[in-house]
C-alpha cells in the first residue's frame, strides 16, 4: 500500500441541471403531495399520513433489498413469494407452538436462505437473473401453496410481541415505519459508506473489471440476493402479523411495486447507478399515489393505469436528464 | 475511383485528432497507410468513411466534393471499411452473412436465394475463395471470415476497400491468400487502402506509403523509393534511442517463476523467471497465446498444470483477489472492457482493487481513500480536472495511467502489463516507459506483453518469444534484434 498524505481536494461541483436530475424525484414527490392536498386537504391530516407511511413500509423494504439487486445489473422476481414461503413457515411454527421470536428469526432465516438460492443460481449456475428468479418465484410460491393447502394459517396472534411488529405503535409512529427506517439507515450504510455497497456499484458497473480488481464477484452477489430474500420476508413478517394470518397468496406482484420504486428514484436497470434514497422516495411516490387515488375515490381499475403511466413519464425524465 | 482528403481537422472535445492531413488514393493502387496507435489512422478513415465529421477540410471524389453522412451512404459510393474487429453473424450460413440487411427480395419480400446464391458463387470465383456457403461462420477461420468481408465489400461494388491490419490474426498462409486476392482487387482498378504496423508486409504488397503522426499525414512516398528505416524515422519523429527512455534500475533475484505451465489447445510447458527489477517482453503473433498465459497466471482462467513461485515460494492463485493478495497486478489488453469503469470516477477505480486496505469493519475510510486516490493521480501525472472526473472523460493514455495507478496502488511485486501501449498516444506512451523503469527501479518485477516490435526492443531487458503456446525462444537485450524475433514468433529457425 502506498503511504498518504494529506492532499486538500474539492468536492466536483455539479452543474444545476444535475442537481435537477438528482432532486427530480423529490420534487415529483412533493408536486405529488400538493396536487393531492388541493383535491382533497384530508390527505395531509396527521394520521393519514402515518396510514400512508405504514402502508408504503413493506414495499419499501422489500425496493431497499431489490435496489441492491438492480443496482448490480440484476432482478429479483421471488421477492412476492419468497415472503409468501417464509411468513407461511413462520406461521405454522407458530401455531405449532413454537415461541413467536423464535419464529420470527426462523422467517427471517429462510427469507435470507430462499435468497441466497438465487444468487447461487445465478452466480454458480450461471443463469441470467431474470430466469433464475422467474423460476424460483414459482417455486416457492408453489411451495407455500404446498405447505398451506392453498388455505391461510390462522391462529398466531396471542404473543404481544408478535402483535406489535405489525400493529404496534413506537412514540405514536407506527412500528413498522419504524422498522422501515432503522433499515433505511442502517442499508443506506451498507450501500453508501461501505465496501460492500462500493462492490456492488462496481458489479453493476463493470462485471468483468470488478472481477479482475479482485471483488469476489459471486460472493457479493450471492449476498445481495440473500439481503433481497431477508428484506421480503422482513415485509412478510409486517403483513403476517397486521392481517394475524399467513395468506398462501400474500405478497403477489409486489416485485412490480418494488421494481418499480426503485426505477422511479432514478436507479439504473442496466445497472452501474442508482441512490438509496432514490427508492425511498420512489416507495412514497408509489403510495402517495395508491392512497391519492383511494381518497379521490379513483376506481382500482384506473389506479392501475395512472401507476404505469406515472412510471414511463419519471424513466423517459429521467433519459433526458442523463443526455 | 479517386478520392483525395486534403486538410482534415477533427477534435474530440479537446483532444484534437487530426490537425490537417491530406490523403488520397487513386484506382488500382494498394495505399499503405502507417502510424503509431494514436496517430489519427482510424480517425481519418472513420471520416472518409462518414462516422465521424470532419471539422474542416475537404474530401473529393473523382474530382467531386462529397462528404458521406454515414458509413452506408459510403459504401452505395464504393468506399467499404473492412474492420479489425469483423462483423459477423456467428450463428448464421456464409451466404446469410454475405447478404445480411441486403437481401436480393421479390416484391412481396420473399428472400431470392438462388440468385444470392448464384451472385455469391461468382464472386467467390472471381477472388479464387472456396468456401461452402451453407456453412455457419463460426466455424471459419479468421482468415475466411476476413474473406467474406471483402466478397460482400465487392458485391455492393467497392471501388475503394480500406483493411484495417488486415493481417493481425491471419496465418502466413492465409495471409498469402490475402495478397493474391488484394493483387486480383487492383487488376480490377480496386483502390485499397491497407492499414498495418507490419513494415515486411507493407513494403511487399503497398504502391505507396503514407506516414501519420500526431494527427498529421507527414509524408507520402512511394514505396519502391523509400525504406524501412525512413519509414520508422518518420512515424517515430525522432530516432528511437530517443523514444525509449534509458532504464537504469538494478536487476536482482529471481521474484516470480513459472514451470511448465499447460492449458490444453492453448498453451503448453511456459517455464521463465522474472527478475526484481526486470522488465521481460513477451513477443509473437497475435494469438500466439501470450494473453492467455498471463490471464491465467492472474487467475482469470484455470491452469490445467504447472506451478508457480513467488519470491521462491510455491502459490496457488486461484482468482485475481487471490493474485491481488499476493502483490501481483495485471493491466489488461482491453482498458475499457475489464480495466474500467467507464462512468466512475478516477477515485473510484483507482481505489477499487485497495479499497479493503481502506476500511474498518467493512467502512470505507473517505479520506484516506481520497489522499490515496490524489497522491497517485499526481504521480502518475493523470490529466483530468480532478480525481471525481469520470474516467470516460480522460485520453487513452490518462486511462491507461488510470489503470497503472491501480495496480500501483496495491503495491505490486509483480506488475503484468498486456499491450500497455494500446490506443495510447506518443506523449503518453513515453510517460508509460518512464513509470515502467521508476517501478523497475524501485524492484518491481515487470511482464510485458507487446505486439509493437520497436516497443519490445526498445523497453525489455530480455525478450521471451511465444510461438503458437510455447516458448520459441529467449533473448537478451543485446541479442534481441526484430529479424530474430520475428523468426522465432513464425515458427521459422
Amino acid at each position: 500500500m502506498v503511504e498518504t498524505n494529506t492532499v486538500k481536494t474539492e468536492k466536483k461541483k455539479g452543474s444545476p441541471k444535475d442537481y435537477i436530475g438528482k432532486l427530480g424525484p423529490f420534487l415529483a414527490l412533493i408536486v405529488l403531495i400538493i396536487l393531492v392536498t388541493i383535491v382533497n386537504p384530508s390527505f395531509i391530516a396527521p394520521t393519514n399520513l402515518l396510514n400512508l407511511l405504514r402502508q408504503v413500509s413493506t414495499n419499501a423494504l422489500i425496493a431497499f433489498g431489490m435496489t441492491f439487486v438492480i443496482i448490480t445489473g440484476g432482478i429479483d422476481l421471488s421477492v412476492g413469494s419468497t415472503l409468501a414461503l417464509s411468513s407461511a413457515l413462520m406461521a405454522g411454527a407458530i401455531a405449532s407452538g413454537l415461541d413467536p421470536i423464535l419464529a420470527m428469526v426462523l422467517s427471517l432465516l429462510t427469507g435470507t436462505i430462499f435468497g441466497a438460492v438465487n444468487g447461487l443460481l445465478i452466480t454458480k449456475g450461471k443463469m441470467a437473473p431474470f430466469i433464475a428468479t422467474l423460476a424460483t418465484m414459482t417455486i416457492y410460491r408453489g411451495l407455500t401453496l404446498v405447505y398451506t393447502d392453498g388455505n391461510p394459517i390462522t391462529g398466531i396472534g396471542d404473543s404481544f410481541i408478535f402483535k406489535f411488529v405489525g400493529r404496534g405503535y413506537l412514540l405514536g409512529i407506527p412500528f413498522p415505519v419504524v422498522l422501515m427506517i432503522i433499515s433505511f439507515i442502517l442499508l443506506y450504510i451498507l450501500l453508501h459508506k461501505m465496501t460492500f455497497g462500493r462492490k456492488t456499484f462496481a458489479i453493476g458497473g463493470n462485471e468483468k473489471a470488478s472481477f479482475i480488481a479482485g471483488i469476489k464477484n459471486d460472493r457479493i452477489k450471492t449476498g445481495i440476493y440473500a439481503l433481497s430474500g431477508l428484506m421480503a420476508s422482513l415485509a412478510g413478517i409486517i403483513i403476517t402479523s397486521r392481517l394475524d394470518s399467513a395468506q398462501p397468496t400474500a405478497g403477489t406482484s409486489y416485485e412490480m411495486d418494488a421494481i418499480a420504486s426503485v426505477v422511479l428514484g432514478g436507479t439504473s436497470l442496466s445497472g452501474g447507478r442508482g441512490r438509496l434514497v432514490g427508492t425511498l422516495i420512489g416507495a412514497l411516490i408509489i403510495g402517495t399515489l395508491n392512497n391519492g387515488m383511494n381518497l379521490l375515490g379513483i376506481s382500482s381499475f384506473y389506479q392501475q393505469v395512472v401507476k404505469g403511466i406515472v412510471i414511463i413519464i419519471a424513466v423517459l425524465l429521467d433519459r433526458k436528464n442523463k443526455k | 475511383m479517386e478520392v483525395k482528403m486534403t486538410g482534415i481537422r477533427k477534435s474530440f472535445g479537446s483532444n484534437s485528432v487530426l490537425r490537417g492531413v491530406d490523403f488520397d488514393i487513386q484506382a488500382g493502387e494498394v495505399h499503405a497507410l502507417m502510424g503509431e496507435n494514436g496517430a489519427g489512422k482510424s480517425t481519418l478513415m472513420n471520416i472518409l468513411t462518414g462516422l465521424h465529421k470532419a471539422d474542416a477540410g475537404e474530401i473529393s471524389i473523382n474530382g467531386e466534393n462529397k462528404r458521406f453522412d454515414n458509413p452506408k451512404e459510403a459504401e452505395e459510393h464504393g468506399v467499404s471499411f473492412i474492420h479489425q474487429e469483423m462483423n459477423t453473424w456467428p450463428e448464421m450460413t456464409v451466404l446469410e452473412n454475405l447478404f445480411i440487411g441486403k437481401e436480393l427480395k421479390t416484391s412481396l419480400g420473399w428472400v431470392k436465394t438462388k440468385e444470392m446464391r448464384t451472385l455469391a458463387e461468382a464472386t467467390f470465383d472471381d477472388l479464387g475463395v472456396k468456401i461452402d456457403l451453407d456453412q455457419d461462420v463460426k466455424q471459419l477461420s479468421v482468415g475466411q471470415q476476413q474473406m467474406i468481408e471483402i466478397a460482400k465489400s465487392l458485391m455492393t461494388n467497392a471501388q475503394v476497400i480500406i483493411m484495417d491490419e488486415p493481417t493481425a490474426a491471419l496465418t502466413e498462409r492465409e495471409i498469402d491468400v490475402l495478397f493474391k486476392i488484394i493483387h486480383t482487387l487492383k487488376s480490377k482498378k480496386v483502390a485499397i487502402i491497407y492499414i498495418s504496423h507490419r513494415m515486411e508486409e507493407i513494403f511487399k504488397i503497398s504502391d505507396r506509403i503514407t506516414v501519420m503522426r500526431d494527427g498529421v499525414s507527414i509524408d507520402t512516398a512511394l514505396t519502391k523509393e523509400t525504406t524501412n528505416d525512413e519509414v520508422v524515422r518518420k512515424m517515430v519523429g525522432r530516432d528511437l534511442e530517443d523514444y525509449y527512455p534509458k532504464k537504469h534500475s538494478k536487476i536482482g533475484e529471481v521474484v516470480f517463476e513459472t514451470k511448465g505451465l499447460t492449458q490444453a489447445n492453448r498453451f503448453k510447458d511456459i517455464s521463465f523467471t522474472v527478475k526484481s527489477g526486470e522488465i521481460v517482453g513477451f513477443s509473437g503473433l497475435m494469438g500466439a497465446g501470450r494473453t492467455e498465459i498471463m490471464r491465467s497466471i492472474f487467475g482469470i482462467d484455470e491452469l490445467d498444470q504447472g506451478d508457480i513461485y513467488l519470491e521462491g515460494e510455491k502459490i496457488t492463485i486461484k482468482s485475481p483477489s487471490t493474485a491481488i493478495s499476493k502483490g501481483i497486478g495485471f493491466l489488461t489488453e482491453n482498458r475499457k472492457e475489464e480495466g474500467l469503469i467507464l462512468d466512475y470516477s478516477i477515485r473510484d477505480n483507482i481505489s477499487l482493487p485497495s479499497i479493503d486496505g481502506f476500511s474498518k469493519k467493512g467502512l470505507i475510510d473517505t479520506k484516506a481513500e481520497i489522499d490515496f486516490a490524489q497522491l497517485l493521480m499526481e504521480r502518475l501525472h493523470v490529466k483530468a480536472e480532478n480525481q471525481f472526473d469520470s474516467v470516460s472523460s480522460l485520453s487513452g493514455g490518462n486511462q491507461q495511467k488510470v489503470v497503472l495507478a491501480k495496480w500501483i496502488g496495491i503495491g505490486s511485486k509483480v506488475l503484468i502489463l498486456d499491450e500497455p501501449t494500446r490506443g495510447v498516444d506518443v506523449g503518453a506512451k513515453r510517460e508509460i516507459y518512464q513509470l515502467m523503469n521508476e517501478l523497475a527501479d524501485r524492484g518491481v518485477a515487470i511482464i510485458m506483453v507487446s505486439s509493437d516490435l520497436p516497443e519490445i526492443l526498445g523497453v525489455s531487458d530480455r525478450v521471451i518469444v511465444i510461438h503458437e503456446g510455447h516458448v520459441a525462444g529467449e533473448l537478451s537485450k543485446t541479442e534481441a534484434t526484430e529479424e530474430k524475433i520475428m523468426k522465432l514468433a513464425t515458427g521459422g529457425y
